[in-house]
């Protein structure tokens, strides 16, 4: 389905705040596959997130989904076949848009925008349907702004919103770092449900090894712009937390030895 | 009477300017400088136009399309080419100087022996209710004419409002809002924002210079001044809108945009009536946007200071 190829790409390029952010990473997702992307700070896991969204285009390598070379593509035509959630839930909706705006803003994802009218009256009746499984009483308030929301319900719209039509892939950029413990939880489960009811092909960065643990058919853990580790089918299922956690120790120890071992390399050498 | 008339009549045609301002500030949040140049541009072209013999119709209808032009080129500058949009205004803005002069070849064109859309409706007006016929209003003596140029101006509005509101509620209209209001959002969602961007600030220009457009053949002349001081005129006639309306569903702002354009035109003949220097007009105006501006802002922390007080006792 998505098929990663070597991809690399430098932030401010020559300067003092040069950025090695992907320094060739492939990864191959097959179709209807969760994959949960881990790493620590700066490991490029969002910046890998992003290069597959559009977000910028890469220095090197290739991005082919379900068999479309879409390296080139500028984000908002890679749109029509990606849906995205962000990490700040204010980024995935139009906060002075009422909650059946935004829906019928995602209803149209990636299809041509005429102009036809905007709010038909059936398609009320089927965003009423839509919101109330959510069970958080939105399908009263569908006129109602969207800024007046909690960041626990923009992100559940935002879900919603992004998987209304159908995506070819699914991207997930912590989209519940910004939200507190129960409510995330909510949409964690919200999540889930989504994804196995439609069976999409999704990539979700994270934080928590709690929720990599729990979530999806695979692990796989970024460090420093590259792939370091990729688990799936049974190991993935035998991970545990404290297993992800004694990786995570071997990765910084290694990084604290490498400066080390080449001063003394040196020292014998040079 | 016929002064208050007069007003409102010229309310009513820069109503077209605040809309234009409305589009571009409110539904876009693009502030664009490109207003002050595009509304001499529109009265440029179409006083040119209507002097070089062309139906008034279609020669307003050609302001309203160079608008639109000057204010795509001031879009794709911001898109293309990442410059601020104030710079980009600026630069459009700057430029459409030389050309205004250059349309109309000197810095001041009469229109007074043309024929202007408003002399089809004097015309028309004698043919319904015969030459210099006077009528009272409580009381007072009008001309007829005035009234019937009143009408026409009011229809024309309402047409022009009820094309917008439409406009603004179809998918594509839809994407445009959501433009303004999170575009990270809405290219996620498979929308290209710089095309919106540079078609809403197109769309935008087109009202202002048919405002100029209108305003020259209202007055009978255009003048390479008469932009100056008109991106605050129909900033402020938003802002005083949107304090009488005081509600965010689109159909009511554009009303306010107008309601605004016709308060702030009628405050205006009742200062300059008592005896305001006309050469302060533009500060005042500018001090009265700056406030309007700031006010809310002021509210909110004189509230929030009653609020500590009370903890405090």
């Amino acid at each position: 389905m998505l098929k990663i190829e070597n991809i690399k790409k430098t932030f401010n390029p020559g300067t003092a705040n040069e950025v090695k952010a992907l320094q060739g990473v492939s990864i191959e997702i097959e179709e209807g596959s969760f994959v949960c992307i881990l790493g620590t700070n700066g490991s490029g896991k969002s910046t890998a997130l992003n290069a597959v969204a559009g977000s910028f285009l890469v220095d090197e390598g290739k991005i082919i989904l379900d068999g479309e070379d879409i390296t080139k593509w500028s984000e908002h035509k890679r749109a029509r076949y990606i849906g995205r959630v962000f990490q700040n839930p204010f980024s995935g909706t139009a906060p002075g848009m009422s909650i059946q705006e935004n829906l019928t803003l995602a209803l149209k994802r990636g299809k041509k925008r005429g102009l036809g009218w905007g709010l038909p009256g059936n398609v009320v009746n089927e965003f009423k349907k839509m919101v109330t499984p959510l069970n958080m009483g939105l399908e009263s308030r569908l006129e109602n702004p969207i800024g007046k929301l909690s960041g626990g319900q923009r992100q559940a719209l935002t879900l919603l919103m992004s998987t209304a039509i159908k995506p070819k892939l699914l991207l997930l950029d912590e989209h519940t770092a910004a939200l507190d413990p129960k409510t995330a939880s909510k949409v964690i489960d919200l999540t889930q449900q989504v994804i196995s009811r439609d069976k999409l092909t999704t990539l979700m960065v994270t934080h928590s090894m709690q929720q990599a643990v729990n979530l999806g058919d695979r692990i796989i853990m970024m460090h420093q712009g590259k792939v370091a580790y990729d688990f799936k089918g049974e190991d993935k299922r035998r991970l545990k937390v404290n297993d992800l956690l004694s990786l995570f120790d071997d990765l910084r120890r290694k990084d604290n030895i490498d400066p080390a071992v080449a001063e003394m390399l040196k020292a014998q050498y040079v | 009477m016929s002064l208050l008339i007069g007003s409102v009549t010229i309310g009513i045609i820069l109503a077209l300017l605040a809309l234009g301002l409305f589009i571009s500030f409110r539904i876009f949040n693009f502030p664009d400088i490109t207003a002050e140049g595009s509304f001499t541009f529109g009265a440029a072209t179409g006083a040119s136009l209507i002097v070089a013999g062309m139906n008034p119709l279609l020669a307003s209808a050609v302001a309203f399309v160079a608008g639109m032009a000057a204010g795509a080129v001031t879009g794709i500058i911001h898109t293309r080419f990442k410059i601020n949009p104030l710079l980009a205004g600026i630069l459009v803005m700057t430029a459409l100087y030389s050309v205004n002069l250059h349309v109309m070849g000197k810095s001041n064109m009469p229109l007074l022996n043309e024929t202007t859309l408003f002399t089809w409706v004097e015309n028309f007006s004698v043919w319904m209710s015969g030459e210099g016929t006077r009528t009272s209003i409580l009381g007072w003596q009008v001309a007829v004419k005035d009234l019937w140029l009143l009408m026409f101006c009011l229809i024309g509005i309402g047409v022009f409002c009820v094309f917008l509101w439409w406009f603004f509620k179809t998918n594509l209209g839809t994407a445009m809002r959501a433009t303004g209001d999170n575009d990270q959002m809405i290219r996620a969602l498979g929308v290209n924002t710089n095309a919106m961007i540079i078609a809403g600030v197109a769309i935008s220009n087109g009202f202002v210079a048919l405002a100029g457009a209108m305003l020259a053949q209202y007055q009978g002349f255009a003048d390479v001044q008469m932009g100056i001081g008109m991106m605050v005129w129909g900033l402020a006639s938003v802002i005083i809108g949107e304090a009488i309306i005081n509600d965010d569903s689109l159909g009511f702002v554009i009303a306010g945009a107008v309601i605004g354009s016709v308060l702030f035109r009628l405050l205006v003949a009742i200062a300059l009536r008592w005896g305001l220097n006309p050469n302060d007009l533009k500060i005042i105006t500018a001090m009265f946007v700056f406030i309007a501006l700031i006010l809310p802002g002021l509210m909110k922390n004189k509230k929030k200071f009653t609020i500590k007080r009370k903890v405090h006792a």
